[in-house]
């Protein structure tokens, strides 16, 4: 499904990733761990089509298709779906707004009707309850003076009803207590399914009790540095970065 | 014959002269020393300059450099199929159209209104309804330091004269249209509003400024609004003159007790415009909401100069401004706030947001707080940004083509100050006007 090879990405001519390889497979939870300012949403954001960040080498091939040469929407119509690790306040905009534009253009790129304002209501009501949110949140602004954790249940609810092929969960986990992480996790799991894949990247591993992921990959300084299975995580939680990063400067000298 | 005035060869004296002789309500003493006493305040003051901390940053040149005559005609050329694009649809309304600032008989609808309304033109009101107009006409709007309302107070001729007797509910909005026609030179009107609405009543005014053809003149307009006690009044100034055009407006309005008004601007057109907002809450516990929205392009100059004055305790005051910017315009913003010794308990609240579409737009905005009384609560905030490139990003990564996300950013911000609009035909009447901006300017960038 996708396939990202020798990744260069600068930022401010400062190189933030610097040859990244990674491929996920259709049905597969990859987990992306990492240090802060390893280039973990970086990576996201390269992933959603964000023009500020340069690439300098490498390619990334979605679903057969150069994802580099698409647009941001173009990207969101063919199945991408990236939530943000800081989601962005728009006043004045209503998120069911948002959510039924959003809908409605990704259904047009594939040729079929828009949904009917009755038809949306009912299907983001259905949505809402596995999310469990409160209808003022469809009427409000979006992510206008939403509490930490709202703004990251929005992400969710918005994947849930743009039901993508691809979701990269940037930090989505991060801030959340217990409860908040449950939903959010319940709502990740109500998508999962053999077409599907998600990247979820992530600071701590308790997400990822709750969601089971197939590999977890250790970004180091702008590069997958080790993979493996679920046990990684627990190996990190228990050792910390510094473990890594210590064996990458052992195996370097 | 035709008036000129010009700031050469003592033009506006002597124009005065002529004017003052045939103007309505010449016979009237009080009336006549009025007007002599605005015209000599007039030449006095001259036009203000950027010396003027009030006009810091418009500059009136091109005004003063002008000379204008006074249009005695014009109506000619004005048929009721002109009016259509400037009514509001699916709106029952009283209408007085006024071409050139002169009143219009056949183009008015005079609809059937509650008992003792009288909605009628200034110059005939002057006749009919003098005891009014001696007891209230340019008692609020004062002239003495006004160059421009001086201007207008010495060469008022006529506008619409709105009186409503107490504990009337007007359900119709009351659509005053002011149409400029093209003269041989350019031109000046002087439109003269009178709005009484006594105590416990309800109304919504609408002022509306439009041109037929893109010629140059001077509108400079003055309107009285004096709302009393327990009213609820909404007035809204549509602004859409001539891409040449000037326009001056002062709308003054003097609040008695738990009055509420809601005063609504929309400027879209003109090349140097000023809209003074002049609100005084007098009485306890008033209310006044002041929103503007303001677009300029090319070279326009949008200048709104706001002074809100607290004079009694309690009154809760709420300023919302948005401009959006284009091209090399400029815009302005000057938000006095000033709270006077009794006014305790104030409430006052300023916003001022610009949007900058073009490296080349500009805009000042400043808040100035004069706060004499202890007990008040006071805020202001102003921003000046481009469109959030964050927000824009959200929109496109969840699927919305770049230009609609823009659209969708865009209107968020039109509609903010647009959205507290009680009057669903007018606010969709700006919506359209806005849509169409848009329009304009994504044809220009085609091109
Ligand atoms: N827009 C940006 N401008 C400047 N530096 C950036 C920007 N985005 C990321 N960086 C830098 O890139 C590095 C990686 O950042 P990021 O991808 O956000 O890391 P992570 O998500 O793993 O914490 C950091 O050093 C950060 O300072
Ligand atoms: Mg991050």
């Amino acid at each position: 499904m996708l396939e990202i090879k020798n990744l260069h990405v600068n930022v401010e001519d400062q190189e933030i990733l610097k040859g990244l390889n990674l491929k996920v497979n259709k049905g597969e939870v990859h987990s992306i761990m990492g240090p802060n300012g390893s280039g973990k949403s970086t990576l996201a954001q390269v992933l959603a089509g964000r023009d500020s960040y340069k690439i300098t080498e490498g390619e990334i091939i979605f679903e057969g298709k150069d994802l580099l040469k698409l647009s941001p929407e173009d990207r969101a119509c063919e199945g991408i779906f990236m939530a943000f690790q800081y989601p962005v306040e728009i006043p004045g905009v209503a998120n069911t707004y948002l959510l039924r534009e959003a809908l409605n253009s990704i259904r047009k790129y594939h040729g079929e009707e828009p949904l009917k304002h009755i038809e949306f209501a009912k299907f983001a009501k259905e949505k809402m309850k596995v999310m469990d949110m409160e209808d003022n949140l469809l009427k409000r602004a979006v992510n206008e003076g939403f509490s930490g954790g709202e703004k990251k249940r929005n992400e969710i609810f918005q994947m849930q009803i743009l039901e993508p092929k691809l979701a990269i969960l940037d930090e989505t986990d991060s801030g959340l207590d217990i409860d908040a992480l449950k939903i959010v996790a319940d709502g990740v799991n109500a998508l999962g399914s053999p077409e599907r894949a998600f990247v979820i990247i992530t600071h701590y591993q308790r997400i990822l009790d709750y969601i089971v992921p197939d590999f977890v990959h250790v970004l180091v300084d702008g590069k997958i540095v080790k993979s493996g299975g679920k046990e990684l995580a627990l190996e990190l939680e228990k050792k910390g970065y510094g473990w890594i990063e210590e064996e990458k400067t052992a195996a370097n000298s | 014959m035709s008036i000129t005035l010009s700031e050469k060869d003592n033009g506006y004296k002597e124009g005065f002269a002529g004017f003052e002789k045939t103007a309505p309500g010449s016979n009237l003493a009080w009336l006549k020393s009025m007007r002599q006493e605005a015209i000599t305040k007039f030449l006095e003051l001259g036009f203000p300059t950027q010396q003027n901390e009030d006009w810091r940053f418009t500059n009136v040149a091109p005004i003063a450099r002008s000379s204008f005559d006074i249009l005695v005609n014009g109506h000619d050329k004005v048929s009721a199929s002109h009016l259509t694009p400037y009514q509001f649809e699916g709106e029952d309304v009283c209408e007085l159209v006024f071409i050139n600032s002169r009143y219009s008989k056949e183009l008015s609808t005079l609809s059937k209104l509650p008992e003792g309304v009288i909605v009628k033109n200034l110059a005939e009101a002057i006749d009919s309804q003098e005891d009014i107009l001696k007891e209230n006409l340019a008692k609020y709007a004062e002239f003495k330091d006004e160059a421009f309302t001086a201007l207008n107070t010495a060469f008022m001729e006529d506008g619409g004269f709105i009186y409503i007797p107490k504990g009337t509910i007007v359900e119709k909005p009351i659509h005053l249209l002011f149409i400029s026609t093209k003269g041989e030179n350019p031109s000046i009107t002087n439109p003269r509003n009178l709005i009484i609405v006594e105590d416990n009543c309800q109304a919504n005014i609408i002022e509306h400024y439009v041109s037929l053809e893109d010629n140059v003149y001077l509108s400079n307009v003055v309107t009285e609004m004096v709302v009393g006690e327990n009213s609820s009044v909404g007035h809204y100034l549509i602004e859409l003159e001539s891409k040449k055009a000037f326009n001056i407006s002062t709308l003054r309005i003097q609040q008695a007790r738990s009055s509420n008004i809601r005063s609504h601007s929309v400027l879209l057109g003109g090349s140097l415009v000023r809209n003074n907002i002049h609100p005084v809450l007098a009485g306890e516990g008033c209310n006044s909401l002041i929103n503007g929205l303001y677009m300029s392009t090319h070279r326009q100059h949008m200048d709104n100069y706001m002074k809100v004055e607290h004079v009694s305790p309690h009154c809760d005051s709420r300023q919302l401004y948005n401009g959006v910017l284009d091209g090399r315009s400029r815009g302005v913003f000057h938000g006095r706030i000033i709270v006077h010794e009794d006014a305790q308990k104030t409430d006052a609240k300023q916003t001022n947001r610009n949007l900058l579409l073009s490296d080349h737009a500009q805009v000042d905005t400043k808040p100035q707080l004069e706060i004499y009384a202890d007990d008040v609560k006071c805020t202001h905030g102003a921003t000046i940004g481009q469109i959030d490139e964050n927000a824009l990003f959200y929109l496109r990564s969840r699927g919305i083509s770049k230009e609609a996300s823009r659209d969708i950013i865009l209107n968020a911000f039109t509609n903010e100050t647009l959205k507290s609009m009680t009057l669903d035909s007018v606010k969709n009447y700006c919506t359209d006007l806005i849509a169409d901006w848009f329009k304009q300017r994504e044809l220009a960038q085609k091109n």
